[in-house]
């Protein structure tokens, strides 16, 4: 009996958690950024916002791959959320004054790489 | 408290000394073949602490970090390059173009052979190979001789054996894995370590305190585990030779092979022989078994990324004989000479398989098989005693995350079977017994970068012989500054004492063995369990630009209940079940700093306050020191182009008092051992990547303890050649090759 306890619980964690990735949307866009300190802070900022599960920005290529709970966030409101962090999305362009408060490493548009 | 004081403004104070800019200019060459200035390059230091972009001049300024000293260069159509900043306030760069962009990234960095980590949630000391390289030979259990965290001692003077501590306490506290798979324990307790080649190794992770629950509820004092080198990423063709003056021979050969992308596999062989008869002080006894030794290892690696699997396949047989006792060589008898032997066979073999789902990556499954089978026959004098393991480990692990990936999660099961058999020269000397466990476990951590993060577990264990209990662990990290942390540990351990295979010097004696019979599972005993918990700090600092770091450990292992192996009365050894209190206070305080770009200086000072209640009384525990100091200095020259330079190594160890069981022989020492030093050097000349000699030495001052062998009539009661405090042989030197391809 003690054995099916132990079981069962870990069988019912695991489904558990899979039945949660039905909820979740995996969607991946353009967010500017040049060097590994904007990787982390479009990680960070965006991991911090309520209903996102994972987040991984890719320096080369600009593009962020998201795992969310669309129950909990909108898209629109992610890309709202990280153009607030200075760092410009598809759809949202980062304001000027937060863009200007950026490391010097991260102002993307001053930077022509990009 | 004066003392508490003032670690505190230390630890204040030195967050306070840095704060010096480096600057200099990125260059690279244009199509006309001129060196022109680049701008628009990231630079910024590897632990991300500061960043820059060069300007329209190709300048750049940026603050010195306190945590790296790693600069990185990186900026799209070059190549990325990583730069060890000394203590140059300047720095220019050329950048060199990647016409390709499929090149591999060059990466020029130097790494530190022990890592101790700022951002790990557990107090985890990581070793690499190079480390291990710092002992030339030959297994791990003699590779932690460069290493502070860990106590090397000889268990007796008639095997060779060495024996690890930590924290104060034997290895049998400690769980030994390899690549997490419990392995070093039961049977093999004594002398495995000394089975695992240390070529075959590719790091180990040293976590002090109780660990994780995952691999179980058997860690007391820490956990090492051993990760072994893959097919995949190691070198095609490995060779290393060895041969030392005191006539032990050496030879490890790898081979791998790349099948294709996914299928790698390799095969590693180890021999060791020692033919030489050596009785340097004269006591009539082999200082040293005579020995040969067999270790052969066959692994299998399939990854396949896109469908996100991984799985290792190992098979692995090793057989060790050696030869103990009186030289019957050189010297005639007029009885029977004390003669010994110890045999041993064992057949390994493992499964692992792991599953990342490509879509969903914070989302993995592991699973973990294991099956060994451990014979051990051998002889002391007129005592015998064999041992037989067969076991067999399963753990499967689910890892995913509560909410976002600061919050992860894993959940698993593990299964164990072992059963032992066993022979001993007591009464009813015939021991049989099975163990069987299942066990959950939960564990949650909380991971970021951020200044606090922590690991908390839980498991519950069904077992036949200890019965069903849980077992908490959890584990905290608050770094308040970037160079200063401060960490935390608590948990609980259990294990079964398998007493003669843990304590095998005491056959090695004419002690008469007793055991306290209180109707317990294990050989009429109660299993042991404690509770450990402790506090580390570590504080980084900067001097003339060069980094370096001060830790202080405090740990206090506390036993509920634990098997006493009593070694106070002479003729007579005793086993029995605590009864009042015993613990283990460990203090340790390190100091490392980069004296030059090339040479690094490590200090260590250690002080144990190991005591619990014999019959007799509650007393400090035998053979252990109360202090301990340690330095290591290693240097090299710098690297030519092709990669060759000089590599120098030099240890020096202080022994303190230590306490002495009475015995008649050892009446001199009114109780207490004299303090002792050991030095350890090695010169290492890298002709190349692939090809470097080295030559060194051990115990250079040739401090041996004089009288080894107590007892005047090896067949006697009072004969015992346990009591070791110090070395056995004199000074020991060697030479070695090592060929990579």
């Amino acid at each position: 009996m003690k054995y099916l306890i132990i079981v069962s619980l870990f069988v019912s964690s695991i489904c558990f958690s899979q039945g949660n990735n039905l909820k979740s949307q995996k969607v991946s866009f353009n967010v500017k950024g040049v060097c590994e300190m904007c990787k982390d802070r479009i990680e960070n900022g965006t991991l911090k916002l309520k209903g996102v599960k994972y987040v991984k920005w890719d320096i080369i290529s600009n593009n962020i791959s998201l795992i969310y709970n669309s129950k909990k966030i909108k898209l629109d409101d992610i890309h709202k959320e990280i153009s607030l962090l200075g760092h410009s999305t598809d759809k949202y362009t980062a304001p000027t004054e937060i863009y200007n408060n950026l490391p010097d490493c991260c102002l993307y548009e001053t930077l022509s790489i990009h | 408290m004066n003392k508490i004081l003032f670690l505190i403004t230390f630890f204040l104070v030195s967050n306070l000394l840095s704060q010096e800019l480096i600057s200099g200019k990125v260059t690279y060459i244009n199509e006309s073949n001129i060196e022109s200035n680049l701008e628009g390059v990231s630079v910024y230091w590897e632990d991300l602490s500061y960043g820059a972009t060069s300007n329209v001049n190709g300048n750049y300024s940026i603050p010195f970090s306190a945590s790296s000293n790693k600069l990185i260069f990186k900026f799209i159509g070059f190549k990325e390059d990583i730069v060890e900043i000394g203590d140059n306030k300047k720095y220019n760069h050329l950048m060199v173009v990647d016409n390709s962009q499929l090149d591999e990234v060059v990466v020029n960095k130097r790494k530190k052979t022990i890592q101790k980590s700022y951002f790990k949630t557990q107090n985890i000391i990581n070793v690499s190979s190079d480390e291990l390289l710092k002992a030339a030979c030959c297994n791990i259990s003699e590779s932690f001789e460069t290493n502070p965290s860990i106590d090397v001692s000889y268990s007796n003077a008639v095997t060779g054996v060495k024996q690890v501590k930590m924290l104060g306490l034997e290895s049998p506290y400690l769980l030994i894995t390899e690549e997490n798979i419990p392995m070093i324990r039961g049977a093999s307790q004594v002398y495995g370590l000394s089975f695992i080649p240390g070529t075959w190794v590719e790091s180990m992770q040293i976590t002090k305190g109780s660990g994780s629950v995952v691999n179980g509820f058997e860690s007391i004092s820490g956990q090492i585990n051993v990760e072994l080198k893959k097919p995949y990423s190691d070198n095609p063709l490995s060779v290393n030779v060895y041969s030392s003056n005191m006539g032990r021979n050496e030879i490890n050969i790898h081979g791998n092979k790349k099948f294709n992308d996914k299928l790698s596999s390799g095969i590693y062989l180890h021999v060791n022989k020692n033919s030489s008869i050596n009785d340097n002080n004269n006591d009539g006894f082999l200082d040293q078994p005579t020995s040969k030794a067999f270790n052969l290892f066959n692994r299998w690696q399939y990854i396949n990324p896109e469908k996100g699997t991984v799985s290792f396949l190992g098979v692995r047989y090793m057989k060790d004989d050696k030869v103990i006792g009186e030289n019957t060589k050189d010297m005639a008898f007029i009885r029977a000479p004390w003669k010994g032997g110890i045999n041993t066979g064992r057949f390994d073999s493992n499964f692992k398989f792991g599953y990342v789902n490509p879509s969903i990556p914070y989302q993995s499954l592991g699973l973990q098989m294991a099956f060994s089978k451990h014979d051990q026959n051998s002889f002391f004098g007129s005592r015998n005693y064999n041992i037989n393991q067969n076991s067999f480990y399963s753990n499967i692990i689910y890892n995913s995350i509560i909410g976002n990936t600061l919050n992860k999660i894993k959940v698993g099961l593990n299964y164990s079977y072992d059963d032992f058999d066993e022979l001993v020269d007591v009464k009813n000397n015939f021991f049989t017994r099975i163990d069987k466990s299942i066990g959950g476990f939960f564990e949650y951590s909380y991971d970021s970068m951020d200044a606090i993060s922590l690991v908390a577990g839980i498991r519950y264990d069904i077992h036949n012989n200890l019965g069903s209990f849980f077992t908490p662990r959890f584990h905290m990290r608050y770094q308040p500054y970037e160079k200063s942390v401060i960490r935390l540990s608590l948990g609980s351990g259990r294990k079964a004492s398998n007493i003669f295979s843990e304590n095998q010097n005491i056959f090695a004696t004419g002690r008469e063995i007793k055991i306290n019979n209180n109707l317990g599972k294990f050989y009429g005993l109660d299993p042991e369990k404690a509770f450990n918990y402790g506090i580390s700090l570590r504080q980084g600092f900067f001097i003339n630009n060069r980094e370096g770091d001060i830790t202080f450990d405090y740990y206090v292992t506390d036993f509920d209940n634990q098997v006493i192996v009593d070694w106070e009365t002479q003729g007579e050894l005793s086993f029995y079940n605590l009864n009042g209190k015993s613990f283990s206070k460990s203090l340790q305080i390190d100091l490392e700093y980069q004296i030059l770009d090339n040479v690094l200086f490590k200090s260590t000072f250690k002080n144990y306050d190991v005591k619990k209640q014999y019959n007799s009384g509650f007393k400090q525990n035998p053979l252990t020191p109360k202090n301990r100091f340690f330095t290591n200095i290693e240097a090299s020259t710098d690297e030519n182009e092709n990669g060759s330079k000089w590599k120098f190594d030099f240890t020096y160890n202080w022994i303190g008092n230590q306490r002495l069981p009475s015995h008649t022989s050892l009446i001199d020492f009114k109780g207490s051992s004299p303090s002792y030093s050991l030095v350890n050097s090695q010169i290492t000349r890298v002709f190349s990547n692939k090809f470097e000699i080295y030559i060194g030495g051990e115990n250079i001052g040739g401090y041996t303890q004089k009288n080894p062998v107590l007892g005047g009539y090896p067949f006697g009661t009072d004969f015992d050649t346990s009591l070791i405090y110090a070395p056995i042989h004199g000074a020991l030197f060697y030479v070695g090759l090592r060929f990579n391809n």
